[in-house]
């Protein structure tokens, strides 16, 4: 019954102190749900690939899925779907009631204070840590488990030039009769989910 | 109860169909809301889009949540913000369902796509650390602040490689470069 309880908690902190914007999102995230070993680091890193694959906020799609696994990898007599359904849906509810309560009775509080340049000011301090935040999420993942789960030497470089391979696609635009297209992050993970499957089955 | 169907319909197909979150999500909810439905005005629809932004969260729920508000009070905000979260919830539930942890690891198959698939996702979110890092117009002033955030959050040293620790300093920080000349401008005159 404890996880529960645990996991509304991370969740509220995730939906309280969330700026930024998803990826900003996922060094909280990580910190929450991998350092409790609710879940392992690959896991996570599989559920941030199959949050960019469907629709929806990542945030959502991290706490439904979280919630769903969560309780029975804690413990294993709470691996029914029932414990699972319940799971997916409280962390789903606590990551957002905290910015709904907030969106409901703070927009006159932020009207009257966003002319005075507060709010301003607080987002000048926090855009630099918001990177930051993005920079940790991208170093933590940057494991053995990530990279060489098998320990396998080639299998380490062919994984960083995957990594390198799709950071160029995912950030330099390509030139295609004269018209700059970015790759969408879904054709990324499916070629990089191919490669795999030619690579390592 | 024509108008709560109307309002919840709009925001599921929203969360339905927009991959990539909040800014993905902002134009199109502003097609259907502003120009479609005509619900809002866009000045109201930018300020209300300049709050959501404000406050903590994610990004498409706080606008559907300000939306639903400004049309039908706290049971519209409910209903708008309900239609943004399910279709994700169901989609993910769905998936859990099938591709457990259990099946990642030992099946051949989907064991092999995902390791090829890791690696490119630490590749997604070095993309972004970029962007962001141009769009704060980093000074050499500031350049400091994401590397040591970044180096504490990673080390995992307990207490203080907490993000939230830094998420308040920075705030509080911001703040306080605000203020400080302010007051003692003040004091001196």
């Amino acid at each position: 019954m404890n996880i529960y309880w645990q996991l509304v908690w991370a969740y509220i902190k995730i939906g309280i102190f969330g700026f930024g914007g998803g990826y900003a999102m996922l060094s909280l995230v990580e910190k929450a749900v991998v350092a409790p070993g609710w879940i392992s680091e690959t896991m996570f890193t599989d559920i941030v690939a199959i949050s960019q694959m469907t629709p929806g906020p990542i945030g959502i799609n991290s706490a439904t899925y979280i919630g769903y696994v969560a309780p029975g990898e804690v413990d294993p007599e709470l691996s029914g779907i029932g414990w699972s359904l319940l799971g997916s849906c409280l962390a789903t509810l606590a990551v957002v009631i905290p910015s709904f309560l907030l969106v409901l009775y703070s927009s006159h509080f932020i009207r009257k204070h966003s002319e005075s340049g507060v709010i301003k000011a607080i987002f000048s301090g926090l855009r630099p840590v918001i990177v930051g935040l993005i920079a940790a999420a991208a170093i933590m993942l940057m494991n053995g488990a990530n990279f060489n789960p098998r320990g396998v030497n080639w299998q380490l470089w062919a994984n960083i030039g995957i990594c390198v391979v799709a950071f160029c696609l995912a950030y330099f635009p390509i030139k295609m009769a004269k018209k700059k297209i970015k790759i969408h992050p879904i054709l990324i993970i499916v070629l990089a989910g191919i490669t795999g499957l030619i690579l390592y089955y | 109860m024509g108008e709560y169907f109307s309002l919840f319909a709009t925001f599921f197909k929203i969360g339905a169909f927009t991959f990539g979150g909040g800014w993905a999500m902002i134009s199109i909810i502003e097609r259907e809301i502003v120009d479609k439905h005509q619900w809002i005005k866009r000045e109201e629809f930018l300020d209300l889009l300049a709050v959501a932004q404000s406050l903590p969260g994610i990004l498409a729920v706080n606008i559907a949540t300000a939306v639903g508000d400004k049309i039908k009070g706290a049971k519209g905000s409910m209903v708008a913000a309900a239609g943004t979260i399910l279709p994700s919830f169901l989609i993910i539930l769905a998936i859990a369902i099938f591709l457990t942890p259990d099946l990642i690891k030992n099946n051949r198959v989907v064991s092999a796509i995902f390791m090829g698939i890791r690696p490119a996702v630490v590749a997604l979110i070095i993309a972004p650390v970029i962007t962001s890092a141009k769009a704060a117009k980093l000074q050499w002033k500031t350049v400091w602040i994401p590397l040591v955030v970044a180096l504490m959050i990673s080390l995992d040293l307990g207490l203080i490689s907490n993000p939230i620790l830094f998420i308040v300093l920075g705030g509080l920080g911001g703040y306080l470069v605000w203020r400080l000349p302010q007051t003692s401008k003040l004091k001196r005159n």
